[in-house]
Parts: structure tokens; C-alpha cells; sequence
């Protein structure tokens, strides 16, 4: 995949698939520590230990529609590639963490893509999820809860596609002001 | 630290407010982007992209649009699924931008089948 962010859609779309209701994205920028992490969990049903060893085997998978599974080995070949591995907590019942670290300046280093397009397919696609994205880049942070933005709009659906586009250009704009660092630009974060 | 404003949802929600207002009832066309590892690889979320602009533009009350995983036919992705109430469903192959710009106007608006994309019916 092109993106990271392709990826974030991907292992989200696992999470939902498992039945998940919660789904939380952290990612960690450090320029100091040259290091970039993704994690991704979710409430779903988790999985058996025996997978979790084989996850970067791409002929282990859980699904039954074919025999072969490529998320988790895609994403993990993306980060072997940097230096940098996943890892996979799960338990059958409990849901399933999934981190991918990187070395953030390797040239092999994917982009991380366009994350509010991410988001605004995973807001409009699953109206009945719930989202908690956080970015952290060095002291900034970008918080995205859309348990809070259901609160506030008050009944108006957050998958109307006027909504979702508004909210990917608002999210859009927000990871823009963070990449550039903090300045005068800076949104206020407590109503 | 970087956070959407209240202000940004309240606005939304005026612009939005009219537009939903008369939203009600099932819908009759159901528009359906295959999202699993293969769709996103090559390119779903652009279509999603890009039909989450059409269906803004066109306001249309009775057409949802709605994600799945993969449907096993990962080497005609990304594949779109358009079923209008009481016909079959239209499965259509190699989406982009363009295409589905297409068939969201001419088949999910109109009822016209794009055959040309179509991967067969289901």
C-alpha cells in the first residue's frame, strides 16, 4: 500500500469485521526518538494465541471467504522494511491491539497518507462506531472523538455525507497545523 | 494542542440541519464499496472519496451508502455494489474516480445499468 493511512483503514476494517464497537488509533510522531507508531484497538472479539504467532504469514488467516489473509503481513512487511516490526496483543472476548513502529527518516518509509480521508471513510461507513483518533507529533497533539461529536450534534446523524465531508476538510486542516508546528495557528482545545 | 472546535461542529450543523431535515424512511438504492485489504490496496477509498462527494452534491434521501470487506474477488477490485430496491444487484468491477462518478449518476440516480463496468450480476 502507498499510505499508511491505507493501512489504518485496513486494520480498522479487521477490527470492525470482529465486531467491534470502539475503536482506537493512537499515532506517535517523535522526531527526537525517529520513531513513528501506530496503534490500533479495538473491543472486538480478539483472537487465539496459535494466530497471533503466524499473523505475518500470509497463509494464516481467519477469515473464510478465501484462504489467504494479507492485512497484518502487509503492514508488517511496511515496517520490517524501516526497521521497525508490529506487534499483536489479542485475547479471545477482550478485542485486539495491533502496533507497527517505524523508523520515522528510513527512506523506505511510507508516507502517512492522507489520515482525515481514513477517517471520514470509517465515520461514513460505520455509523455505530465509535472513534477515538489521537496524533501526537512531538509536544503537539490532535484529539478526534466522535462519541463527543455525536453529543454535539444532537441526534443529526455524523454519516451524513454533508457532515462527513465538512469534518474530513476540519480534520484535514487540524493534522495540517499540526505537521507545521505550533505557532499562532494553534486551535483552542477546551471549549 | 490541535483539536476540532465547537465552533467547527456548530457550523456543520447549521449547513447540515436544512439539507437532513426532510431525511426520512428506507432506502431504495443501496451503494455498497468492498473495503477489504485487496479494495483498499487498490484504490476504494478514493471511490468512497469520491461517491461521499456525489451523494453530498446530489442530497438524495433515498440512497445509503454503506462499507463491506472483501467479497472474494480481489483481481477486479476495487468493486462496487449498486442495488436498486426490487432489481438485482449490479456488482461493478476496477472502480475509480471516474467511474463511479458514472454510475453513481447514471445508475444510482437514474436506474441506468452501466454494463460496460459491470462484472456481472449476482
Amino acid at each position: 500500500m502507498r499510505e499508511l493511512s491505507l493501512h489504518v483503514l485496513d486494520v480498522v476494517e479487521n477490527g470492525i469485521a470482529a465486531g467491534a464497537r470502539c475503536i482506537t488509533i493512537r499515532v506517535e510522531e517523535s522526531t527526537a526518538r525517529d520513531r513513528l507508531e501506530i496503534t490500533i484497538r479495538d473491543d472486538g472479539r480478539g483472537m487465539p494465541a496459535e494466530k497471533i504467532r503466524n499473523l505475518a504469514d500470509p497463509f494464516v488467516t481467519t477469515r473464510t471467504t478465501r484462504r489467504v489473509g494479507l492485512g497484518l503481513s502487509l503492514l508488517a512487511a511496511a515496517a520490517r522494511r524501516c526497521e521497525g516490526d508490529i506487534r499483536v496483543d489479542a485475547e479471545p472476548g477482550r478485542g485486539t491491539e495491533v502496533t507497527a513502529f517505524f523508523r520515522r527518516s528510513h527512506i523506505d518509509r511510507a508516507p502517512l497518507g492522507d489520515m482525515a480521508a481514513t477517517m471520514g471513510m470509517l465515520i461514513i461507513g460505520n455509523p455505530h462506531l465509535d472513534i477515538v483518533y489521537t496524533h501526537r507529533l512531538d509536544e503537539g497533539e490532535f484529539v478526534l472523538d466522535t462519541r463527543e461529536l455525536k453529543a454535539e450534534l444532537e441526534g443529526l446523524s455524523l454519516s451524513e455525507p454533508v457532515v462527513v465531508q465538512h469534518l474530513t476538510e476540519s480534520i484535514r486542516r487540524s493534522l495540517n497545523e499540526l505537521a507545521s508546528g505550533p505557532g499562532e495557528g494553534t486551535v483552542n482545545d477546551h471549549p | 494542542m490541535a483539536k476540532l472546535t465547537i465552533d467547527d461542529l456548530k457550523r456543520i450543523k447549521e449547513q447540515t440541519i436544512k439539507s437532513t431535515a426532510l431525511r426520512q424512511g428506507d432506502a431504495r438504492v443501496k451503494v455498497t464499496v468492498h473495503m477489504g485489504t485487496c479494495g483498499i490496496a487498490s484504490g476504494a477509498r478514493d471511490v468512497m472519496n469520491v461517491l461521499m462527494q456525489e451523494m453530498a452534491e446530489a442530497d438524495r434521501q433515498d440512497i445509503r451508502v454503506v462499507t463491506a470487506g472483501c467479497m472474494g474477488m480481489c483481481s477486479s477490485e476495487p468493486n462496487v455494489t449498486v442495488e436498486v430496491l426490487d432489481s438485482e444487484p449490479i456488482v461493478y468491477q476496477h472502480m475509480d474516480a471516474n467511474r463511479m462518478r458514472q454510475v453513481f449518476r447514471r445508475h444510482a440516480l437514474l436506474g441506468e445499468v452501466q454494463t460496460d463496468f459491470a462484472l456481472g450480476k449476482m
